[in-house]
């Protein structure tokens, strides 16, 4: 094995052993699972006590309208409040008290319990009396079948999208899935490209510091040594990634298929890719609506998209982990490190809010030409991605990114050579360029 | 030929000039001291050696060919600045390091395990490197920096950070690494222990070597002719006259005296023994040679000591 290689696999051995990076990529999955799931169970949790509910109705229209639900029993009162109140009501949950005529005064019906009220019980209280409120508001206005007409003018409209495809092939498409996902992506290599390339820095910084750096470059050179440990994190970030793609897609699959009662294995294999966003919607009352969206999802196209965001991912990578092994190198102290990384952070977060406005116009200028302009273009790009960005955007934003990354990564070992042996006082930019021309 | 030589290297940072037309000859076998204040351009010329950096113009030859890339696998060097990472243990992290300078994955492990038993420091193996001491610490440099058995190897300061046992202990390993036919160059302050095993050096001040050669033939190009001399006396009176010499002083104990002279430099120290055996038993006579030390500290000072 040659020596870069001997570098790679140090630095990615050592970073993949490592306790904290099992215990992240391990529980990330479960802990972006429970966060989805978690909820839903608690919320698909019946209580099995029924709570009476006496309603005290001194009008008397109203009793016969509420009917028992699987949480509450309504019970005709036959005493007066004052009478409950004092006398043993201790299975009572809650009282109900109407006063007068709701339609004539609508603050005489109050709820009183001894417990929190829950919110459920009011809803039901509430729309149960709006209901019998309307009817007779309707019928208070002697028009027939008037129930019918307002039924029927009931409209909901939701617009159908269809993408046409060069081929003349339609598929339905939704900006909203399209954004979530182009929104996941984003986010991936954006905290990707920051975590990583601190990894990158931090490594740098600690071999300086350690002193260490000295002996490395008497066996291999200072581009070996800055290379190796850039493609040996680099291969630790693709690494967890596929962990959490698979970790994510089968435990999601596993708590639908717990919750749902099994959706069809088609949608268990897209929700690796879009892990959190979709099961975002992933109540069971909207199955339904969840079908509709596979169909949707299905007209993306997973193979472009996931090739895109590795190509984007490493290079991206690339662009920026040079400039943080350049930045590790010139300092010798971590407080000395903000100043020079607070601009490309400037740039990191410039990027993710052009991505995230060109959500609304994944095709205007401004999304155009951040994603063409190879310091935003890994973040922009992801955005745009869902919406079928054309071949040749592709292309050329792609080449673009890979040369510039090479022009940087060649930039900052020039510097990195010089910087690891400088010690003492930190040097300004100024200098760190000068550093490039020595030979 | 010479092992290893560089000719006329120059090296120019910004607003500095580190070396100035450099120039050594280290022969093949021998250790070879590269002395000089702080700041001469010591560790500059070695980091060039080591092509760590590239000098702006001259050359480094190893045996008469222009050094090559690959060359550093020939080379062991033990910086000054030293340090290993700190959370990786011993073992991994020599075995790591010597694969670095060519060694396959089972002869690093074989020989190194060599070492840690010439040592007595085989349980050390899987221990982290923050958990030793500083000198243990050195050691461990120490054995990654000879295990590829390179033709020439560099000690930066070696002794320093070592008590005076395990101080002696190296020496005597750097010794023996020489009898082993390697060439060492070693960089240090410490002028006794250049004396003692060292066998040519060079000295360079402020960016240039200002004197260069055999350590003996260095002590004797700056010797200044004063002689040690002590011979038997009974008391009574004593008397010496000559023009050959002049007493510098003279001290007299029970049986012997005992005086420091300096001789004209024409005159020979055989002439000198008969002139004193004439009249009285020479019980000793030493020429008297500069140490490293004053050498070291008169020529950078700028005096030289002949004219002293």
């Amino acid at each position: 094995m040659n020596k870069i290689g001997v570098i790679i696999k140090r630095e990615y051995l050592r970073r993949v052993s490592k306790k904290s990076f099992l215990v992240v990529t391990i529980l990330m999955p479960f802990l972006i699972t429970a966060l989805v799931f978690v909820p839903l169970w608690l919320s698909s949790i019946k209580s099995d006590e029924v709570k009476t509910v006496v309603v005290i109705d001194s009008t008397e229209k109203y009793t016969s309208l509420f009917r028992d639900t699987e949480n509450f029993r309504f019970i005709n009162g036959t005493k007066s409040l004052e009478d409950y109140r004092n006398g043993d009501s201790k299975e009572v949950f809650a009282f109900l008290s109407i006063t007068d005529d709701l339609i004539q005064s609508p603050k005489a019906a109050t709820v009183y319990s001894e417990k929190q009220i829950p919110g459920e019980l009011s809803r039901l209280v509430n729309q149960t009396i709006t209901k019998e409120l309307e009817n007779q508001k309707l019928a208070s206005f002697n028009i027939p079948d008037l129930k019918e007409i307002i039924e029927e003018s009931k409209i909901s409209f939701n617009v159908q999208t269809i993408k046409w495809s060069s081929d003349g092939s339609e598929s339905a498409s939704s900006a909203m899935i399209a954004s979530a996902i182009g929104f996941i992506f984003t986010m991936l290599v954006y905290m990707f490209i920051v975590a990583y390339g601190s990894m990158v820095m931090q490594g740098v910084m600690e071999e300086k510091t350690n002193r260490i750096v000295e002996l490395m470059i008497s066996s291999v050179r200072p581009f070996d040594l800055m290379m190796g440990k850039i493609v040996g994190i680099a291969f630790v970030g693709l690494t967890q990634l596929f962990l959490w793609g698979i970790m994510s897609s089968a435990l999601i699959a596993g708590g639908t298929f717990f919750l749902g009662g099994g959706m069809d294995m088609l949608s268990i294999r897209e929700g690796m890719a879009m892990q959190p966003g979709m099961a975002m919607g992933m109540n069971p009352e909207t199955m339904q609506e969840m079908n509709e969206w596979l169909g949707i999802i299905n007209g993306i196209n997973f193979t472009e998209l996931i090739i895109f965001f590795i190509l984007y991912f490493i290079g991206g990578y690339l662009l920026y982990a040079g400039i943080f092994a350049a930045i590790g190198s010139a300092v010798d102290q971590q407080e000395d490190t903000n100043q020079f990384i607070a601009p490309i952070m400037v740039f990191m977060v410039f990027a993710l809010y052009a991505g995230i406005y060109s959500m609304d116009n994944p095709d205007g200028p401004l999304a155009f030409w951040c994603s063409m302009i190879p310091f935003t273009s890994p973040i922009v790009m992801m955005m745009r991605l869902p919406y079928d960005v054309p071949l040749w955007e592709l292309i050329v934003s792609v080449t673009l990114l890979l040369a510039t990354a090479i022009a940087l990564t060649w930039f900052s070992a020039k510097i990195y050579r010089i910087g690891i042996l400088m010690y003492g006082k930190k040097p300004s930019l100024k200098e760190m360029i000068k550093w490039v021309k020595y030979k | 030929m010479y092992f290893l030589e560089t000719e006329d290297v120059v090296k120019q940072f910004s607003g500095h000039l580190a070396l100035n037309k450099v120039s050594i000859q280290v022969p093949q076998g021998k250790i070879f001291g590269l002395l000089g204040p702080n700041g001469a351009g010591k560790t500059t010329l070695i980091r060039i050696i080591n092509r760590i950096t590239a000098p702006d113009s001259g050359v480094v030859r190893f045996n008469g060919t222009e050094s090559q890339p690959e060359d550093v696998c020939r080379i062991g060097y033990l910086p000054e600045e030293r340090g290993l990472y700190k959370k990786m243990k011993v073992g991994e992290q020599a075995i790591y390091l010597a694969r670095l300078k060519g060694l396959s994955y089972k002869e690093a492990r074989k020989r190194l395990l060599e070492w840690f038993e010439k040592f007595e420091i085989t349980s050390w193996w899987n221990r982290k490197l923050e958990e030793l001491s500083k000198g243990m610490q050195q050691k461990i440099q120490f054995i990654i920096t000879v295990i590829h058995k390179p033709e020439l190897m560099i000690f930066d300061e070696p002794f320093s950070g070592f008590d005076p046992i395990n101080a002696d202990r190296l020496k005597q390993e750097i010794l023996e690494l020489k009898y082993l036919g390697h060439t060492i160059i070693f960089s240090t302050h410490n002028m006794a222990s250049v004396e003692e095993i060292c066998d040519d050096i060079a000295l360079i001040n402020r960016s240039e070597v200002v004197l260069s050669g055999e350590v003996n033939e260095i002590r004797n190009r700056f010797k200044s002719n004063t002689l040690d001399v002590v011979l038997r006396w009974k008391g009574g009176a004593f008397t010496l006259d000559s023009d050959h010499y002049t007493v510098l002083s003279t001290k007299a104990q029970t049986d012997e005296i005992r005086m420091r002279i300096q001789k004209n430099p024409e005159v020979s120290n055989s002439e000198i023994v008969t002139e004193f055996a004439k009249s009285y038993e020479v019980l000793s006579f030493t020429e008297e040679l500069p140490s490293m030390n004053d050498i070291f500290i008169n020529t950078v000072s700028g005096i030289n000591l002949t004219e002293a």
